[in-house]
């Protein structure tokens, strides 16, 4: 039971994750480059912008709820099976995920780069 | 990519690592939490190393909106992960834990992964760039 709970919270931690990330990322580039921001409009406006943004605050949102998920995962079990767990397969989830709502280009060099990552976090947890 | 945006992308994993330990530590102070007891997981936000955890994952939170607002999710995500390398060697020159062999092999897959992505471009999709730079966009570093 208690290993069932561990996946279960691992599978929501992945899932709003990158619900989150995908909708902060969308969010943030129809923003724009808040350096470019800040030095037009200064640090107030990019403040208010980025606060007032519906996507952003879905993703927000989204993470919040990543966060309680990994929070109970925490209480339940290591923090040396979820957090690597958790993370490595968000890495790979976020590129599918980028390709598929964001239109990133997601080349060999960047699929190669999550699973590298994501392998080096599974070995982290060994 | 300019030095301010290396800066940033630094942030990012220096709060991520930073972050993660003090929650992880907080939540071992806490102890196990049953799924119906919500009120008490909302209320671990009073334990001290909690608080300060959210304290550097909000400054981490501020860092990677930032990087996104110019870089891909698929860039931002591997270029970030040096945090784990950071986490793994704080734990063994700081912390004085034994890091296994296996570990350090995981230390080298994430910083071969940060290598690739890092020398390709920070942005790839034309959808938010500024309309002037809308043709540059695809496949140039910036």
């Amino acid at each position: 039971m208690r290993t069932l709970y561990e996946w279960l919270a691992i599978a929501a931690v992945v899932l709003a994750t990158t619900a989150g990330d995908v909708l902060v990322s969308r969010a943030m580039k129809q923003i724009g480059d808040l350096g470019d921001l800040r030095r037009r409009s200064g640090i107030l406006t990019v403040i208010a912008t980025v606060l007032r943004h519906p996507g952003f605050l879905m993703g927000v949102a989204a993470m919040a709820v990543a966060f309680y998920s990994l929070l109970f995962g925490l209480s339940w079990g290591d923090v040396s099976l979820i957090v690597p767990a958790a993370t490595s397969l968000t890495f790979v989830t976020n590129a599918v995920a980028a390709k598929i709502f964001l239109h990133e280009r997601v080349d060999q060099r960047r699929w190669l780069a999550a699973a590298l990552v994501g392998a080096g976090v599974v070995l982290l947890a060994l | 990519m300019t030095f301010r945006k290396y800066l940033v992308l630094a942030g990012v994993s220096v709060f991520a690592a930073a972050g993660d330990s003090m929650l992880a530590q907080g939540m071992k102070q806490v102890g196990s939490i049953a799924p119906h007891q919500l009120s008490q997981i909302i209320l671990t936000v009073l334990n001290p190393s909690i608080a300060v955890g959210i304290l550097l994952l909000l400054c981490f939170f501020a860092c990677y909106t930032n990087a996104l607002s110019w870089a891909d999710l698929t860039y931002v995500m591997p270029a970030t992960s040096v945090s784990y390398i950071l986490l793994t060697l704080i734990a063994r020159f700081f912390l004085h834990e034994t890091v296994s062999v296996t570990r350090w092999m995981g230390v080298l897959l994430i910083s071969g992964g940060v290598g690739f992505v890092t020398q390709g471009p920070a942005l790839t999709h034309p959808g938010a760039a500024k309309p002037d730079e809308l043709p540059l966009a695809e496949g140039v570093p910036r």
